[in-house]
This record gives structure tokens, sequence and C-alpha cells, in this order.
């Protein structure tokens, strides 16, 4: 499902919202969530899941092609957690 | 680096201010933007959403664990697990903020 289906899925079942509204309803979610990301803060989604952002230090990696150390900076890399509840949904059958 | 934690309620009010629908409905609408993710997902269906990211769901087969506290041999069933995949644009994003923090 990609994000346009997701839109189409929701205007499906909103017959009342135009689609503009719709789009930007979807939208305004994800971006919150990245604004908040962005900030450090944490996004907490009970039943779905966890947004978090993880420090990775600097470390030496390697070319793997050539075998040639380099440097890889310090990093962020935003984190999900699942849910309990979505969790035992993808295992209920 | 703040410690704050967005919930369900910022996420409606953000809805809220934006679209100008009634605090109420921005809360449903909300829940059926998850509702919709979770069934797409409990169908083993991957969701993309574009500059955000995807989310997709891996067997992973059975496995021998081990109790950390008693040593005991325990069997790991087979599940599935979900996996979210940042996009660059997300990664990037953050990193621009607060990469050197």
């Amino acid at each position: 499902m990609t994000k346009s289906e997701l839109i189409a899925r929701l205007a499906e079942a909103n017959p009342h919202l135009f689609q503009r509204d719709v789009e930007r309803i979807v939208s305004t979610i994800f971006e919150e969530i990245a604004a908040a990301l962005e900030r450090g803060d944490r996004v907490e989604l009970r039943g779905f899941g966890a947004f978090s952002v993880k420090h990775r230090e600097s470390r030496v990696g390697r070319n793997p092609r050539t075998g040639e150390a380099v440097k890889v900076d310090s990093k962020v890399v935003p984190f999900f957690k699942t849910g309990k509840l979505l969790r035992e949904k993808l295992n209920s059958d | 680096m703040t410690d704050h934690t967005v919930t369900r309620a910022q996420l409606s009010e953000s809805v809220y201010q934006e679209v100008g629908l009634s605090r109420n409905e921005s809360a449903d609408l909300v829940e059926s933007v998850l509702d919709e993710m979770i069934d797409a997902l409990a169908r083993d269906e991957m969701v993309k959403i574009s500059s955000f990211g995807s989310f997709s769901v891996r067997q992973k087969g059975q496995r021998v664990g081990r109790n950390p506290k008693t040593g005991e041999e325990v069997p790991i069933l087979p599940r599935r697990v979900l996996v979210f995949r940042p996009s660059h644009v997300l990664k990037n994003r953050i990193n621009a903020k607060l990469g050197n923090g």
C-alpha cells in the first residue's frame, strides 16, 4: 500500500471529505512525526508503535570493494519499535 | 535535545489546525490512518510512505533461544515481525538538525 493508496482508501471510507483534505490529513500526520524526530522527540502511538531517534557513534568502516578504511561520521537514525498490539495482530493466525 | 513525547493527541491537534474539521473528527481520522496501515500490514502488505519510509512484514523462522536467567533452552516459534525502513529523505532531514548534536 502506497501513500496514495492509503489516501484513496480513506477517501472511500469518508465520502463526506474532499480528496484534498484527506491528502492533507495524511501528509500532516507524517509531517508531524518527522518534525518530532527532527527535534529529537519520541512519538508514541499506543497499539501501533513508537518512533524515536538513535545516535550512532562515528566509527571506522571499510569500503567492501577495496578493503580501504574510511571514517564514518557519527549520525542519528530514525528507529521504530512495533507496539504490542500490532505485534500480536501480525501473529494472530 | 528535548525530552518530549508526541502522542495521538498532538497529531490530532495538528490535523485539527491544518484541515479545519472538528477535534473529534480529526482524532477519528488519525485513528483511521493507523488502522488502515495496521490492516494492510496484517494482510502482509508493505506500506510505503514516500519521503517518510516503508513498513514491511518479515517472516522469521523457528530458532532455539535460551532463558537468560536459567540457561534453559526454549524454542522460539516462527513469527512475523515488522520492519521499518526510514527513507533517505527522513534520514537526511533528521541528520541535518541533530547530526552534530
